[in-house]
């Protein structure tokens, strides 16, 4: 099943500069209940987006008017916790095609690009250069080539590469498919399969 | 000269992509109703069939009730999953204990109980802690959703290969110091990201002198360090275990298959991308004060200095803390607890219970103590009955609940209300986890046992001098 297909995002960003986001505050175990992968976006956060009475929590970076774009930049350890790949989709499915830390737990890396979203590492001092850039001008651009495989602080042109497996490159530049590829060797399955008998 | 890890990866590659992951086969899958309809659906689409239904096995267990199990569901949404998943089952031929099953619980419970779980196997499910069954020398870890339609679609995921840690715990543990302990003291060591990356070999004398329950209570919470996974070397305490369960190899069939389980461990000199070794006489029985399993003190200790965390991590350590409604420098010994939760697939199985009711007997529960005991699967449950745990429970002030997830992740009606206290014997103390605004505090099953009787956090080896 084809994937959309990844190219390069331009793009305001939205910091959430908080360490050891789980995968329980991207969306809390409560709003796993859907059988679909749609509509996860309107509870990304919940619990830090909006109070108890549903009411927005206005410092919160996503109800914050100041900030908006493709690219989240969230704090060290992004994404630990469960292997719910309900994270990833509600990520996507507010609208982010990227997202960058200094470091991300393995799953929801995997996850992440599974949705066609790219999770970006960086080293701990560029990602306090991109919040400092957003803290200077929350309208700052930053740009993710996927094809260079580097992202770039565009109002002071520093750029750093990021590391992605050529074969996961070439998913998200074509919107490739593991599903489909694993399929197409069903025969080199069955012959491993022979092997083991 | 190889890891056992290693092993166990290579002897299940069947192909692998230059710069890329590997095509790697996986013997066992475990699926339950939260992380398993999209995947249905997937391959729905794709027109795709299960490719070895018999490889699959399912129970649902994250969003169930634990009590009144025998009316429906209450709660349309989880109704509807748990039925889906039954749907989904019988549409593709795939062994499903529902609930009422005799074998239904928490999946990480019930593959080991029923023997699916086996030494140089790979085993995955939709649930990060799907690492418990690397208890029994297996490479097992928790995947998304796509990578269970992967495995529905191929019994293969695509995975890179993770780098190698090995965990050394020398000497025993000390009376009142379980395994719960054990990996909280790790986890605080090691920080909740510091396994990031890696797979983690545990060996050592404290590990090998756990029971297999213990073994998995080590296992389950891997993934609290950043880990995919943990595994230890199986042994004569393994084969034991595995001997005579339902889905084991059985007679001739069983000892050929100890011989080749036997063969299964690190060889010497095999070299790991990094080693930790401890010292189990320092461990204390632990307990943790903030918002993520590293977070962790031995119980008599406090809530380090503000001063003392590195720069870097100020803001969160004070956000998380300040969620706790604690200080820096508090003692934790003495605060007032609200709830306890005994259960999950950290600590809700057989030996646990055990260990709890020994401890409450001829004592009484806390009034201030709302208690839930949540039995980890039906056989759990049966167990505990016939050895009479449901009744010195009951003696005691507590309840035996029915079998599931519970307020490990409060998907079902088990909430901690906001800004309450929890003991509890799960996995996570994330912000909310047992509810909005709850705040968890992570311990074993004995220390939980000597809060319901007390109300507040204590040691329990002062409990038991009483």
């Amino acid at each position: 099943m084809a994937l959309e297909k990844f190219t390069t995002i331009t793009s305001t960003a939205v910091p959430v500069p908080i360490e050891n986001v789980d995968t329980d505050q991207i969306i809390p175990a409560r709003f796993l209940k859907a059988t679909t992968r749609d509509g996860f976006g309107e509870n990304l956060f919940r619990d830090w987006r909006y109070d108890e009475s549903g009411r927005e929590v206005s410092n919160f970076p996503l109800n914050d008017p100041r900030y908006s774009g493709q690219i989240l930049i969230g704090g060290k350890n992004f994404g630990c916790g469960s292997s719910r790949e309900h994270a990833a989709w509600a990520v996507h499915d507010y609208g982010f095609k990227v997202v960058v830390s200094s470091f991300f737990a393995d799953i929801f890396r995997n996850n992440c690009l599974n949705n066609s979203v790219l999770p970006i590492q960086v080293s701990k001092e560029f990602a306090d250069k991109i919040f400092a850039s957003i803290a200077v001008d929350s309208n700052a651009i930053f740009s993710a080539n996927l094809s260079d495989q580097t992202f770039t602080i565009e109002g002071t042109n520093e750029s750093t590469k990021f590391d992605i497996s050529s074969y996961k490159k070439e998913c998200l530049q074509n919107g490739y498919d593991d599903i489909d590829y694993l399929v197409s060797i069903k025969d080199k399955v069955e012959a491993f399969e022979s092997t083991r008998a | 000269m190889k890891t056992l890890f290693d092993k166990i990866w290579d002897s299940h590659v069947v192909s692998t992509i230059e710069d890329g992951p590997s095509a790697l086969y996986i013997d066992c899958h475990l699926i339950h109703e939260v992380t398993s309809p999209q995947a249905f659906a997937g391959i729905e689409k794709r027109g795709v069939s299960v490719f070895h239904s018999d490889r699959t096995f399912a129970t649902p267990d994250h969003n169930v009730p634990t009590i009144d199990q025998h009316i429906p569901i209450k709660d349309a949404l989880s109704k509807f999953q748990v039925d889906k998943l039954t749907e989904n089952c019988e549409n593709h031929g795939i062994e499903c204990y529902g609930l009422n099953h005799p074998y239904q619980g928490i999946v990480h419970v019930v593959g080991p109980q029923l023997g699916l779980t086996q030494p140089g196997m790979t085993i995955v499910c939709g649930d990060s802690h799907t690492s418990t069954h690397g208890a029994f020398g297996a490479i097992a870890f928790g995947i998304g959703t796509s990578e269970v339609e992967m495995v529905l679609a191929s019994q293969c995921i695509m995975q890179p290969k993770p780098k190698k840690m090995r965990i050394t715990v020398n000497g025993n543990l000390a009376d009142g110091v379980t395994a719960k302990d054990l990996i909280l003291y790790i986890i605080s060591k090691v920080t909740a990201s510091g396994g990031t990356g890696y797979f983690v070999e545990y060996a050592g004398s404290a590990f090998e002198n756990l029971s297999m329950e213990g073994r998995m209570t080590v296992c389950n919470m891997s993934i609290e360090m950043g880990a995919r996974g943990g595994l230890i070397a199986p042994d004569q305490t393994t084969f034991d275990y595995i001997r005579n369960r339902e889905k084991a190899p059985q007679g001739a069939d069983f000892d050929q298959a100890v011989e080749k389980w036997s063969e299964l461990k690190t060889d010497e000199g095999a070299t790991f991308d990094k080693e930790l070794v401890f010292d189990a006489h320092d461990i204390e029985p632990m307990i943790t004060f903030g918002t993520n399993p590293g977070m962790g003190t031995n119980v008599n200790g406090q809530i380090p200095i503000l001063s003392t965390i590195d720069s870097s991590e100020k803001e969160s350590f004070k956000k998380s803390i300040d969620y706790m409604g604690f200080s820096d420098g508090d003692q934790l010994i003495g605060k007032s607890i609200d709830y306890v939760f005994v259960g999950s697939c950290t600590n809700g199985r057989i030996e646990d219970l055990r260990e709890v009711a020994e401890f409450v007997k001829g004592r009484k529960k806390a009034d201030s103590i709302t208690a839930w005991i949540v039995p980890g699967s039906k056989q759990v449950e049966k167990q505990a009955e016939e050895e009479g745990i449901v009744e010195i429970l009951e003696e005691a002030g507590f309840k035996l609940r029915q079998p599931g997830c519970s307020a490990c992740l409060a998907m079902n009606d088990d909430k901690v209300p906001k800004g309450k206290y929890a003991i509890s014997t799960s996995n996570r103390n994330f912000e909310g986890r047992q509810g909005p605004g709850s705040r968890t505090l992570l311990a074993s099953p004995l220390t939980a046992a000597a809060v319901a009787v007390s109300g507040k956090i204590i040691d329990p080896r002062e409990v038991a001098k009483l």
